[in-house]
């Protein structure tokens, strides 16, 4: 394997340069047990990874990205497929002589060494020389600004302070990708938040590929330069995030990243690149309809609680009356009833409502705009 | 009311009675007995004279001659050595029998462990002597061993393999009966270590045996110690083992000082050994609680 001389510094092309993909995924399956018990982790997952590039595996959990990820570090060995690393099979090479380095949910620190011991780990490994690892290990601790910690033991430090350690340590080795499995899930909201834009900027200053495993589709949105977005062991759509949030590829999409309405519809005409469709109410409404127009099991209209308009009652493309409210702090959450089995959800800002506050029973009109509607698979 | 606070550490202090009359019968006294004994002339079928003596000490190191003078006798200090050395053949036997059992059983789903854990203390339930007696059969003349290359033809009639009655069969009796204590504390550790540790060194460009040798050693390290002292102790003072695998020749200080409380009628000879057996136990423990203190690698891996 070209692979194996493990961790070597590569000089370092332009975002997403003409190179081989820093991963490329062909048709890659992961089938546990056999015969009657077997689960299919992965069902023939393929897609590529620019260089440079923070790329993210979403899903909820079972969706087969943890596995994905472990297959990529060499933890598990996939059934099937082919894993490239900037253009070499990685399949075979065993989990100690891939040049990736991973950050571990619960961080993995060794409790038994102080947090310099633990970032000097896989530089010792590689024996680089004293004074190298030296340098390295103060470099990566200021990059995580640990500095003042290098003594400590993990059981000394806060959840916070180990996410560090445990980003440096993966770090120090300059992988040629860095792979993260959810490792802010552990923080709490504050220090997540915070720790996101930190994450984005390493990536930023490192140039090394990441790819990072979530659940979490905020996370996913604010970070990432693209989304995989994964169900059931298959892909179910790929993009950068503001793609993935407009233009979900199905049902399943739009409804993991973000909030959405979902309203039964059947198709009954189309005009100008629009679908007309009708709902069970009796409503006919336009649309636009997904990238890959929808067919199988019956479809539905999909549109975003705050791309749902509210004008007074009487102008709007549909009546309606308030059913609930569900009050955030910047925003509020309110159901109306539209006629259909479900209330629509729409979502106002605080800060345009004013005065204007609504109650339960209120009647009003909802615009919904056929740029917001969508027309999705059910 | 304003007597209950008074009250209630003298309530505690009479709590713990039943567990220091517990200590004080069974361990206090009965070492008190021995060290008193130990200072006394033996009575010709047993028994002590209320004589003070230090003959019993004198003893374990130098022979009386004719004349009263005392030689240096380097007899019993041959059989302290042997049974340090027999013991620690023995530990280290356990050790590198147990430690791959204690890592297969904590590597088994969690619900099968307890089957294994059970299936190591089965011996437990059986005989001692009965256990070790079975090795007769296996080592012995004849035995399970032996026979194949007897029938075979290799190994003559009158011939043996001389397998029985030495140090090797003593220890394999040894390691057999022991084994348990060694793998129980070892399994417990490593039951403890996170896996993802495991992983997280494979991640870091460790190999299998660097894995083995930064992580894992240094986390079962307090089972490994545990399981070593639970081996060495009662191994430095068997004596069922050396008497029927050892065939009496082989003596250890288990066999001597029960060979003085018997045959040889001398119980301050025996109580003697007897406590130099336990200053001995007491030194590997202090030994111990030094290695046992936390200490971290500040170079980590070096």
């Amino acid at each position: 394997m070209t692979t194996a001389g493990a961790g070597a510094a590569r000089p370092r092309a332009g975002a997403g340069g003409a190179g081989p993909a820093a991963v490329a995924l062909r048709d890659v399956a992961k089938t546990y047990g056999r015969g009657a018990h077997a689960v299919e982790a992965l069902r023939g997952v393929s897609f590529e990874i620019r260089d440079n590039e923070f790329f993210t595996l979403l899903g909820p959990s079972g969706c087969g990205k943890t596995t994905l990820l472990r297959a990529i570090a060499g933890f598990e060995q996939a059934s099937a497929g082919a894993i490239l690393l900037f253009g070499a099979d990685i399949v075979d090479v065993p989990a100690h002589r891939r040049p990736v380095n991973t950050v571990f949910q619960h961080y993995a620190l060794f409790p038994h060494m102080t947090v310099a011991a633990n970032v000097a780990f896989g530089l010792r490994r590689l024996r680089r020389p004293e004074g190298e690892i030296a340098r390295q290990v103060a470099a990566m601790l200021a990059l995580v600004k640990m500095e003042a910690l290098a003594d400590r033991l993990p059981g000394q430090l806060s959840g916070g302070q180990k996410q560090r350690v445990a980003l440096a340590r993966a770090l120090a080795p300059a992988p040629k990708v860095l792979l993260l499995d959810e490792p802010l899930s552990a923080l709490d909201l504050k220090l997540r938040q915070a720790m996101r834009q930190e994450l984005k900027q390493i990536q930023a200053t490192t140039g090394i590929t990441f790819i990072f495993v979530t659940h979490d589709q905020e996370e996913a949105l604010s970070m990432s330069d693209r989304i995989a977005v994964m169900s059931e062991g298959r892909v179910q759509q790929i993009g950068p995030p503001a793609e993935i949030y407009e233009h979900p590829a199905n049902r399943f999409v739009a409804g993991f990243v973000g909030d959405a309405n979902f309203i039964p519809a059947t198709v009954v005409g189309e005009e100008g690149g629009r679908v007309r469709c009708r709902t069970p109410a009796g409503l006919v409404l336009a649309a636009g309809a997904a990238p890959s127009p929808p067919g199988g099991r019956g479809t539905v209209l999909f549109v975003r609680p705050e791309k749902v308009g509210l004008v007074p009652a009487g102008q709007g493309t549909v009546e309606g009356r308030v059913r609930g409210l569900q009050y955030l702090g910047d925003a509020v959450l309110i159901e109306i009833d539209i006629g259909e089995a479900l209330p629509l959800v729409a979502s106002e800002r605080m800060a345009r409502l004013g005065q204007a506050a609504r109650r339960p029973g209120d009647r009003l009109g909802v615009v919904l705009d056929p740029a917001a509607l969508q027309l999705l698979a059910g | 009311m304003a007597l209950l606070p008074a009250r209630a550490p003298l309530r505690r202090t009479l709590g713990l009675l039943p567990a220091v009359a517990i200590i004080l019968a069974f361990m206090v006294v009965p070492v008190a007995i021995m060290a008193v004994f130990s200072f006394l002339v033996p009575r010709s079928f047993g028994g002590v004279e209320w004589t003070f003596s230090t003959d019993a000490y004198v003893q374990i190191l130098f022979e009386r001659m004719l004349d009263d003078s005392l030689r240096f006798s380097p007899g019993y200090l041959m059989i302290v050595l042997r049974s340090f050395g027999l013991a620690l053949l023995a530990t280290v036997s356990c050790l590198l029998v147990g430690f791959p059992v204690a890592w297969f059983m904590a590597r088994r789903p969690p619900g099968e462990r307890n089957l294994w854990v059970l299936l190591i203390t089965i011996p437990f339930w059986t005989n001692q002597l009965v256990r070790t007696f079975a090795w007769i059969i296996i080592l012995g003349r004849n035995g399970v061993i032996e026979a194949p290359f007897r029938w075979a033809g290799i190994l003559d009639q009158g011939a043996t393999l001389g397998l029985m009655y030495s140090n090797l069969a003593i220890t394999v009796g040894l390691t057999y009966t022991f084994i348990p204590l060694m793998v129980l504390p070892i399994y417990a550790s490593l039951e403890k270590l996170d896996f993802s540790l495991v992983e997280a060194a494979a991640d870091l460009y460790s190999s299998r045996l660097a894995t083995f040798r930064r992580v894992v050693i240094p986390l079962a390290r307090p089972g490994i110690i545990a399981g070593c002292l639970l081996v060495f102790i009662p191994s430095l003072g068997a004596f069922i083992q050396p008497d029927l695998l050892g065939g009496g020749k082989k003596l250890m200080l288990g066999t001597l000082v029960q060979f003085q409380f018997t045959t040889a009628r001398n119980w301050p000879f025996g109580a003697a050994i007897a406590m130099v057996l336990l200053a001995l136990v007491m030194v590997v423990l202090i030994l111990h609680a030094r290695a046992a203190r936390p200490h971290p690698a500040p170079g980590g891996g070096q």
